[in-house]
């Protein structure tokens, strides 16, 4: 999923400044799983804000919302009519229901979020960055551990001399991030597939990735026109 | 109650605050009628939400009363609802609203006596506060 972080409080208000009537519209899908814009946080946010503004002196008038995919202009047209109502729109979505809702509308789009990184849910409250969505998966050479995501330097032929004695990165000062050369190392083990590591991968081709600049996916048989 | 007291929302948990508030009852030890209890299952129950709403709604103040550590019938929702409150406290110094209108406390169902005294505690504190908490800062401050 996409992972992302709300904004300090005190940068939302100040994007809220010039506004008197707002809509806070969230997103049900990533950034409810990862408890930074869902239903509840536009709730969460929208309480703090109006007591923000009323101890301000300058309420505010906030219309609380989420759709279940932001990132998709048949979920967000029920919202057409509130969203031209308003003199703008927080967007608790990740950066793409931003983008998606300004093309779509009129209307001032604020972030209330930072968009991170594609995470996987390691427990309760914690979020990691597992994938770079470079374009172009090894994973299955492997073990499912991605070097170019989990690896700090995106080494294809690792370790490095960074790794410390007990398996961690140099780059995580606490010893907090294993090396991921390591845990290649140990599920290609498990699985009986060390002799992929006598495989030396080469320059990576990084033209997938965002080097390329923006990436667009086309899938002509899906295509409605033509 | 009169207008001058501060309004105060406890959201006390079904087995030790809000027991702990029926034995003050019974004991007809006074505290200040300007408390408003709200019973939760378990402070663990608690939505940081709530505690929001509390304050948009006019509360001046805001208790959540949980078991005594070690105590909570849930294992850790008091220590879990701590946590919360902690947070929601940082939220209120952020948004100019002073993190002292909002506490948590620990008791057990026998200690009708400190329930008591916490409720009294809670009034003084927010009367000795300078304004309500919605009272508008002069132009350009917050």
């Amino acid at each position: 999923m996409i992972v992302a972080d709300q904004k300090p409080i005190e940068e939302i208000l100040q994007m809220l400044e010039p506004y008197r009537k707002v809509l806070f519209l969230g997103c049900q899908t990533c950034v409810a799983v990862c408890m930074a814009g869902g239903e509840k946080e536009v709730g969460l946010l929208a309480a703090a804000v109006r007591l923000a503004r009323k101890h301000q002196g300058r309420p505010i008038e906030i219309v609380e919302g989420a759709v279940k995919r932001q990132c998709d202009d048949e979920f967000n047209e029920p919202w057409a009519k509130t969203i031209e109502q308003q003199e703008a729109v927080l967007s608790l979505a990740c950066g793409v229901g931003v983008n998606k809702l300004s093309e779509r509308f009129d209307v001032p789009i604020l972030p209330a979020l930072n968009t991170k990184f594609f995470g996987e849910v390691e427990r309760q409250g914690v979020w990691a960055e597992v994938c770079a969505g470079c374009g172009n998966c090894i994973l299955h050479l492997t073990g499912g551990i991605c070097p170019i995501a989990r690896c700090a330097k995106n080494l294809l032929n690792g370790p490095c001399g960074g790794v410390r004695a007990d398996g961690t990165c140099e780059v995580a000062q606490n010893g907090s991030r294993p090396c991921a050369w390591v845990m290649i190392y140990e599920r290609l083990g498990k699985l009986n597939q060390r002799q992929n590591l006598e495989n030396i991968f080469g320059a990576k081709d990084w033209s997938s990735d965002r080097h390329g600049g923006p990436r667009k996916r086309i899938r002509e048989d899906m295509l409605l026109e033509g | 109650m009169t207008n001058s007291e501060p309004k105060i929302v406890a959201f006390c948990c079904h087995y030790c605050a809000f027991a702990a508030a029926d034995l003050a009852g019974v004991l007809r030890l006074k505290y200040p009628p300007n408390v408003h209890i709200i019973r939760l299952p378990c402070t663990g129950k608690l939505d940081t939400l709530y505690i929001l709403k509390a304050f948009e709604a006019g509360a001046d103040g805001v208790i959540v009363a949980g078991c005594l550590e070690g105590g909570c019938h849930f294992i850790s929702g008091n220590l879990r609802a701590k946590k919360r409150v902690l947070a929601v406290k940082g939220l209120l110094a952020r948004i100019g609203i002073a993190p002292e209108r909002l506490e948590f406390f620990n008791l057990s169902s026998a200690q009708g006596d400190r329930f008591a005294q916490i409720a009294r505690e809670m009034t003084e504190r927010i009367k000795s506060l300078s304004s309500s908490v919605l009272t508008p800062l002069p132009e350009g401050k917050g």
